[in-house]
């Protein structure tokens, strides 16, 4: 499997994405620079968090007009695997590769701290070495990580299972509707998630919570591609 | 000379240069040094240059007197930053800076562009900024202006450093009426660079291209520097607020790494205070050389900008470099591929001359000698305050009718409460590099690649400096290095940022000198030479002065980061012990204390503070780091703020465990229990000791000769309990105790 | 000719406004306790050439839905006026 992180000009864990990947799952991970026309070669594509552009305007605005941004599009028309992290989510959200958008959090603060998800969806192809119900403990930080979507939009992702991670019971640090923390699309190659995984892959981080998400990946492409 | 620009005749005449805050005599040096009169120009660069912001003309003749050497400093003081070797070819460069001016005006933009100007210091250097540390000093929450200064302030370092993507770990919060008019933004970056990249800020060659790069010059922040070294709230509100923009400030670290990289940099400084000038000034300085440069080349953001303008903005995120010649195309390039704009604006000569050209022709031209070396130095007079002399001893005795109600209160004042609501801000954790979080006695983050990990930790009690000059400088110093020295890590060595009052007040000038031959002492003691620095004066107004608060930053090395330890118990029945003299602490009293200020303040500052002994100290700290890197050691805290009740409490929260303490073999009065409890005598640590190791711990523990105590054990019923033989003496649950730390800020800022 | 568009981005009244919210309680600490709801928003202005008052409407109705706004929580107007050297 490789893997290929976008780098935006403001792009901030495009280094801890890759390190993340190569240390959960042992295959290489390329930086992509966002004028990047063409990602023929990658299985997955991480939008990493950041703060692209500055997050000028609004969080992930301008970011989606960058060249690379199509040929994120043409992966995912593809059925390949993306994953939006943080500010990645964003990004996605603003592209509408997902639904829905992502507020200023209520307490109008930045908030960084580790907490509680539980992994609604542990069917997905990102998810399925977690178990459905599961609490996992994953760092956050953001200041715009509130997720809204309308009434219909929340209703289709209830029923079509796309909600992947909610804030533990009494942890959402910001808002988010229906304690929204991961959605994946439709199609289920698409996921983006406020929290960040890959700083939860070592003793020493504090959390090895965040691994399973990149060896189910990892699985998930091998099983794809009939490779053990 | 620009339309409206006052003549020579009239910056003599009308003593336009007052304005600037020159003195005649120094007006009068200046004419005697270029031998004739300055014009505008000339007398605003020279105006800047000799403020005490950039010449540091006070406090220069006190910063001599640090050790700045030793067999591990690659680079002292002078520079942007200091240098330390941690082995294997690779180096830690680190430095603090105040932006306490700035952020009384405008605490959002004034407390983040702090935190960019000592980034830049960082990467200048062409070390790769790894962390980020703030002390911080505010009055009291009950009061509406500085609760907004203190959230401005947190909000403008969150909103800085998570940006740009360098994680804030560690600092610290103190809050005393002594900051209300005068609130303290220390700021400190530390970065990691290969030996072999080091850059440096020197500008030699001649014909060598000189670059500015970054961001556009505006009118911003113009005479800055000079007004930071203004009393007179009026007079600093002269100075605009500089605005910064931590996404450019991103783009600019990147590509000037990218460009030192190169090996096609000559010298590289950032423009900060006084912009323009001091950095130009300063480089050809150090390298003895002169620089040409043509301002109308400076890109600009605004429209009719005069030279003297040019040379004093401070807009920031710009930098300014020289160039091997023929090499311009390599910055044009990387700086391109960065979306930035890099310009040449002169050259490098040897004619020792700061010549400055716009469209009239030369609009300055001074010899860097006269603005560098020239710059005056005041030898200020000092006297002894009389309060020092009608200190009273140290009490030990004091009333407290309940000491769990007593220890819950100091738990909930806002010194000593958890700093969660600050650093729950702060991205702590971008670079996957950080191993201990903010929280514990010092924060550690990991040297990729290897298996060793940097400690980091800023110290400063400046009510302690203010009963005691000498052993409070001496003191924070101390603090720092036990708070490396609990986390596992040795002390490597130190950056200080002196915050003090009006140094022209003789008893301010005697605590800045004489705390900081503390600081000397102390920093001989433990082998921490003071790399680099930053000294603010002037903090007062109406006439207050804040206490002399120097503040500490220290770093220290864990070769294996197995050694890192923190300050959370770890499991029921282990031992806990006192590393450090029982007896000594008791005596020591409550003078200086945060329960005095909680329960006492009319008293708090009427007593002498406890005795302190420097190599009582440093055996102590030597003994423990010992401890922790045999394998002996669960956790460890020291004993600082509130005192030992304060300090257990903090463990026992941190771990969700309690402790069963009993204390019999002292012949405890109660009249000794507050100074026991409460007391902040230094040279103590708490330690929980593995208990499967507790033979051989006190096996060695007696061999090194250190005083220590068994003070009981860890209880997985988490209610911390201290009896003596009398019976229970305290008795509180870990959750109520808990409640009242995490609670008390949040209660004063939602 | 050359035109400047005022445009005003707000959230739409269907989203919360976290900002509007914190700033209506602090009016009404304040004792602006007739203050009954705030919407915070974003001002922006915008300096466009085009062949007409039409054109340029069209210009600025693009580049606000293109990127100016977020279509799924804000909504914007704005004014034009022609810029006269």
């Amino acid at each position: 499997m490789k893997t290929a992180v976008i780098q935006f000009p403001g792009s901030n864990c495009d280094e801890d994405a890759v390190k993340a990947v190569v240390a959960t799952t042992g295959e290489a991970a390329d930086l992509v620079w966002y004028t990047e026309e063409k990602l023929d070669d990658y299985d997955l594509v991480i939008v990493p968090g950041g703060f692209s552009y500055g997050d000028y305007l609004r969080a992930g605005a301008i970011a989606r007009f960058s060249p690379v941004m199509k040929a994120v599009q043409d992966h995912a028309r593809k059925g390949k695997y993306v994953l939006g992290i943080c500010n990645g989510f964003q990004i996605l959200t603003e592209a509408g590769l997902l639904p829905g958008a992502l507020r200023h959090n209520e307490s109008l603060m930045f908030q960084s701290m580790t907490l509680g998800l539980v992994v609604e969806n542990a069917a997905t192809k990102f998810t399925h070495h977690y178990d459905s119900g599961e609490t996992i403990r994953i760092p956050i930080a953001h200041g715009e990580g509130n997720y809204f979507a309308d009434e219909a939009t929340l209703r289709s992702l209830e029923a079509n299972d796309q909600i992947v991670f909610r804030y533990a019971n009494g942890e959402n640090p910001n808002g988010s509707v229906a304690d929204i923390a991961g959605i994946i699309n439709d199609k289920g190659n698409v996921l983006g998630m406020m929290p960040h995984p890959e700083r939860a892959v070592s003793e020493l981080l504090g959390s090895t919570d965040g691994k399973r998400l990149f060896t189910s990946i990892l699985t998930s492409w091998r099983d794809a591609h009939g490779r053990a | 000379m620009a339309a409206h620009e006052p003549s020579i005749e009239q910056v003599k005449s009308e003593k336009i240069y007052r304005q600037f805050g020159l003195t005649d005599a120094e007006y009068d040096r200046i004419v005697e040094l270029i031998g004739r009169m300055p014009n505008y120009v000339e007398t605003g660069i020279f105006s800047v240059l000799w403020s005490e912001h950039c010449s540091y003309k006070s406090s220069k003749p006190v910063l001599r007197r640090f050790p700045t050497d030793g067999p591990q400093v690659l680079q002292g003081p002078g520079e942007n930053a200091g240098i330390v070797d941690i082995g294997d070819g690779q180096a830690v460069v680190f430095k603090i800076e105040s932006h306490n001016h700035p952020t009384a005006i405008e605490p959002y933009q004034g407390a983040a562009t702090g935190v960019g100007g000592i980034i830049r210091d960082i990467f200048t250097m062409g070390a790769r900024p790894v962390a980020l540390l703030n002390s911080l000093r505010f009055g009291p929450l009950d009061d509406k202006r500085n609760r907004y200064l203190f959230g401005h302030s947190v909000a403008g370092i969150g909103g800085y450093g998570n940006c740009i993507g360098i994680p804030t770990v560690g600092g610290e919060v103190v809050f005393d009426e002594r900051y209300s008019q005068n609130p303290l933004v220390n700021a400190m970056c530390v970065g990691l660079i290969d030996q072999g990249q080091i850059a440096k800020g020197y500008a030699s060659g001649v014909g060598n291209p000189v670059l500015v790069v970054g961001a556009k010059t505006g009118r911003d922040g113009i005479h800055g520097a000079t007004f930071a070294s203004a009393e007179d709230p009026h007079e600093k509100e002269r100075s605009a607020v500089q605005v910064g923009d931590p996404f450019m400030e991103k783009l600019l670290m990147e590509a000037c790494l990218e460009l030192i990289a190169t090996g096609k940099v000559v010298g590289i400084q950032d423009m900060g205070a006084a912009g323009l000038t001091s950095s130009s000034a300063e480089m050809a300085s150090r390298a003895g050389s002169g620089l040409t440069m043509d301002v109308t080349k400076v890109p600009r953001r605004e429209e009719g900008m005069t030279a003297y303008e040019i040379m004093l903005s401070e807009s920031q995120e710009r930098m300014l470099v020289v160039m091997q010649q023929g090499e311009e195309h390599i910055a044009f390039d990387i700086f391109e591929k960065w979306g930035l704009e890099a310009t040449v604006i002169g050259n490098v000569t040897d004619d020792g001359m700061l010549r400055v050209l716009d469209d009239d022709g030369i609009a300055a031209e001074i010899p860097v000698t006269a603005l560098v070396d020239e710059a005056p130095v005041l030898s200020r007079p000092s006297l002894r305050p009389g309060y020092l002399d009608e200190l009273l001893p140290s009490p030990r005795a004091w009333q407290v009718e309940d000491y769990g109600q007593a220890l819950h209160t100091l738990l909930s004042t806002p010194t000593i409460a958890s700093k969660a609501w600050v650093y729950h801000q702060y991205d702590a954790l971008v670079r996957t590099e950080t191993f201990v979080p903010p929280g514990s006695d010092a924060a550690v983050v990991g040297v990729p690649g290897t298996k060793k990990a940097l400690a980091l930790v800023t110290d400063g009690n400046g009510r302690q400096v203010y009963l005691n000059p000498e052993q409070g400088g001496a003191m924070a110093v101390a603090e720092a290095a036990r708070n490396l020295v609990v986390t596992g890590a040795k002390p490597l060595a130190v950056t200080d940022c002196l915050n003090y009052g009006n140094p022209e007040k003789l008893d301010v000038f005697y605590q800045f000198e004489t705390s900081a031959q503390g600081i000397s002492e102390a920093c001989r003691v433990f082998e921490t030479p003071v790399i680099s620095g930053n000294v603010s004066l002037y903090n007062e107004s109406r006439g207050v002065d804040i206490y002399p608060t120097p503040v500490i930053g220290m770093v220290g090395l864990l070769e294996d980061v197995a050694h890192i330890t923190t300050s959370k118990w770890k499991a029921a029945e282990n031992p806990l012990y006192l590393l450090g003299d029982l007896q000594k602490g008791i005596d020591g009293g409550l003078g200086g204390s945060e329960f005095l200020r909680a329960f006492a303040i009319d008293q708090a500052l009427l007593y002498q503070l406890p005795e302190f002994d420097l190599a009582e100290e440093k055996q102590i700290q030597d003994a423990c780091l010992l401890a922790i890197h045999k394998g002996f050691i669960a956790a460890a805290h020291d004993v600082s703020d509130g005192g030992l009740l304060v300090a257990l409490a903090e463990m026992a929260i941190d771990g969700g465990l309690g402790a069963n303490l009993t204390l019999t073999k002292w012949d405890l009065n109660e009249a000794s229990l507050a100074s026991l409890f409460f007391g902040e005598a230094p040279s103590r640590i708490v330690v929980e000791v593995h208990r499967d190791k507790e033979e051989a711990f006190l096996k060695w523990i007696r061999q090194t000769g250190t005083s220590h105590l068994r003070l009981g054990e860890v209880t997985r019923d988490a209610v911390l309990r201290v009896s003596s033989d009398d019976g229970v003496l305290l008795e509180a649950s870990v959750d109520s105790l808990k409640n009242a730390w995490q609670g008390a800020i949040p209660a004063w800022m939602n | 000719m050359e035109f400047q568009a005022k445009i005003n981005v707000t959230l739409k009244d269907s989203v919360l406004d976290p900002q509007g919210k914190a700033v209506t309680h602090a009016l009404h600490a304040l004792h602006y306790e007739s203050v009954s709801d705030v919407r915070i928003g974003k001002y922006m202005e915008v300096r466009l050439e085009a062949e007409s008052a039409v054109k340029a409407t069209e210009l600025v109705h693009g580049m606000c839905e293109e990127l100016l706004t977020n279509p799924v929580i804000e909504k914007y107007s704005f004014e034009l006026v022609e810029v006269v050297s």
